[in-house]
């Protein structure tokens, strides 16, 4: 690789033992990569030093414990050394425990000690504890260009794609030393030309809610893989929240990195501008048939029509999609039989405290959760059977992890399952 | 440029991307391999529910596969299955993505990518792969059972 003299001093040790060995593992990353330089990022999203039982016990050796796992793991380096203060922007993403209700998560005492005791020794480094996946709900809004390091597949789905900065799915070792260097691969979607779309997806039928855009993503990402998707006919004018539940969704059932939605995304004002003056490598329709067959493959994993969990959340809920939940909520209660989880980050709790909304989830017999969800905490309510999600994506996951049931809806449909205790969503 | 012993064995070129040495038997699929989610890194078997090789595992296989999809959790997943001892013992790829190149750092298993001939096609699950990734060579010795079609299509 090619690197600058301010490179190479961090790669000589000139930078001090962490920024040496953060560089070695980005010169290692690189050299895979068959790239020839860096970027320099000003933005890195990734989970810094987090631990878990797993890696407590085997890494036993004495010392800080922060150092020692972020050495020996983050930096993948054969000697521990000192973790310092970071001076690259940089934030630390979703985590396994809530620390309020770590009790409802089934998590024990220890799972607490070690997450309290990593995130206080990441933010007495410098790093911001956002945990949560939607760091653009939380503060972290990258601008249009900025090179970013972000991990977390939905997250950078939507830094690309909405906000027109620029990040490949970053890992949790990369983004570590992205922190400690401010440098990253100049691969992929850093290059204008990598960000041009490659499959023509033609919307024949109306898309204008999470439910819609959900599937959608979930399709498209199944149809192109990891490759870039643009979007032409029937959708509305997608917000926040389509965006986020369409990136996640299209991250999960493919490895789609970006995508255009003509005349929504920035780098997408006219098709021609999203292909780059290319000829699409395929067009696709996304009609009846292709949506009820996307809604049969979520569901495929729904067999009992008697739900004992509703998971809503993923990717975490912003305040708009914690008052519509409270408004449909209004005036029932969840079924004995039931339990009702809605995740979201530390920043919109604090927002939906301040607003009663989360007495209003509480009296109605569900919690709002923060910093996690079940798929990454492996968390669902004792003796679950059957879930009902609102998110194509935790739909792709959870049942797999959890060896569960789930059933896949309309955030109604989710609701109307924990105030009822049954399943009662209908195909489109 | 394949040598082709007594047509029993198949040699690839590729680019390195993580050096070292390593054979053992193949396991091959034709689907993107989820990490996060996607396998369980303490047994390294695929638990993703519409996986062809959901309940296989692939520690201690030369694992050949089209690339890597799903979270970004790829990289931590695999250098977890490292740790576990449930690694493959080297990988062999189509599509480079930073998921996949990451993960194949921090496994610290030799990987080649580029091949010369497409290994999903002339590779099955079972046959003997001798890795070098320094020199970018991949040999095929197929299992007496297949050394049907595969084989020789590789050699015209």
């Amino acid at each position: 690789m090619k690197l600058t003299d301010s490179e190479k001093a961090m790669l000589d040790g000139r930078e001090g033992p962490a920024r040496r060995k953060a560089m070695e593992l980005l010169v290692r990353y690189g050299e895979a990569l068959n790239v020839e330089r860096f970027v320099e990022t000003t933005n890195v999203a990734g989970v810094p030093g987090t631990s878990n039982p797993f890696l407590e016990s085997y890494y036993r050796e004495p010392g800080d414990r922060y150092d020692v796992i972020f050495s020996r793991f983050d930096l993948d380096s054969d000697e521990v050394i000192e973790v310092p203060r970071i001076n690259v922007n940089s934030c630390h993403l979703q985590g396994g425990v809530d620390p309020e209700n770590w009790e409802t998560l089934g998590a024990k005492p220890e799972h607490l000690k070690i997450s309290q005791a990593g995130e206080s020794s990441a933010a007495s480094r410098g790093i911001k504890i956002l945990k949560t996946c939607t760091p653009y709900l939380a503060g972290n809004v990258p601008t249009k260009g900025e090179h970013c390091a972000w991990m977390e597949s939905s997250a950078v789905v939507y830094c690309n794609s909405v906000l027109a900065a620029r990040t490949n799915t970053e890992g949790r070792e990369s983004t570590s030393a992205a922190m400690l260097t401010g440098r990253i691969p100049d691969y992929g979607f850093h290059q204008d030309a990598h960000r041009r779309a490659t499959h023509h997806i033609e919307v024949e039928v109306p898309v204008d809610d999470i439910f819609n855009w959900g599937m959608l993503g979930y399709f498209a990402g199944d149809v192109v893989g990891e490759r870039i998707p643009v979007l032409t006919g029937e959708y509305s004018q997608a917000n926040l929240i389509h965006h986020k539940h369409f990136g996640a969704a299209a991250a999960s059932s493919g490895g789609v990195e970006m995508y255009h939605v003509v005349g929504v995304t920035p780098e997408a004002p006219t098709l021609e501008a999203a292909l780059g003056g290319n000829r699409p490598v395929e067009k696709i329709r996304y009609g009846k048939a292709e949506r009820r067959r996307t809604y049969e493959t979520l569901n495929a994993r729904g067999k009992d029509p008697n739900v004992d969990f509703v998971m809503l959340g993923c990717p975490h809920y912003s305040l708009d999609q914690i008052q519509a939940a409270c408004r449909l909520l209004k005036g029932k209660r969840v079924s004995a039989n039931c339990k009702l989880w809605i995740f979201t980050s530390r920043v919109v709790r604090a927002m939906a405290d301040r607003e009663g909304l989360t007495k209003i989830i509480r009296d109605a017999g569900g919690v709002l959760l923060t910093d996690t969800c079940s798929s990454i905490s492996q968390a669902v309510p004792p003796g679950t059977k059957v879930a009902a999600l609102d998110s194509a994506k935790q739909t792709h996951y959870l049942p797999a992890i959890m060896g569960i049931e789930a059933w896949f809806g309309t955030t109604q449909d989710c609701i109307n399952a924990a105030v009822s205790g049954r399943w009662n969503g209908v195909a489109p | 440029m394949n040598e082709n012993k007594g047509g029993k064995v198949i040699v690839l070129r590729g680019r390195k991307v993580v050096g070292g040495c390593a054979e053992g038997e193949a396991l091959v699929t034709k689907q993107t391999i989820s990490g996060w989610g996607g396998v369980n890194p303490m047994t390294g078997t695929v638990i993703e529910t519409r996986h062809e090789l959901r309940g296989v595992s692939f520690k201690d296989k030369i694992l050949v596969c089209p690339g890597a999809k799903g979270s970004s959790g790829w990289s931590a997943v695999f250098h977890i299955a490292r740790l576990a001892g449930a690694a493959p013992k080297a990988l062999l790829f189509n599509e480079m993505t930073t998921k996949i190149a990451l993960g194949a750092v921090v496994m610290r298993i030799p990987t080649l990518t580029d091949l010369d001939q497409d290994p999903l096609a002339l590779i099955e699950t079972g046959d003997w792969v001798k890795v070098d990734a320094d020199r970018g060579i991949v040999e095929i010795r197929k299992t007496l059972a297949r050394a049907g079609s595969a084989a020789i299509s590789a050699a015209v």
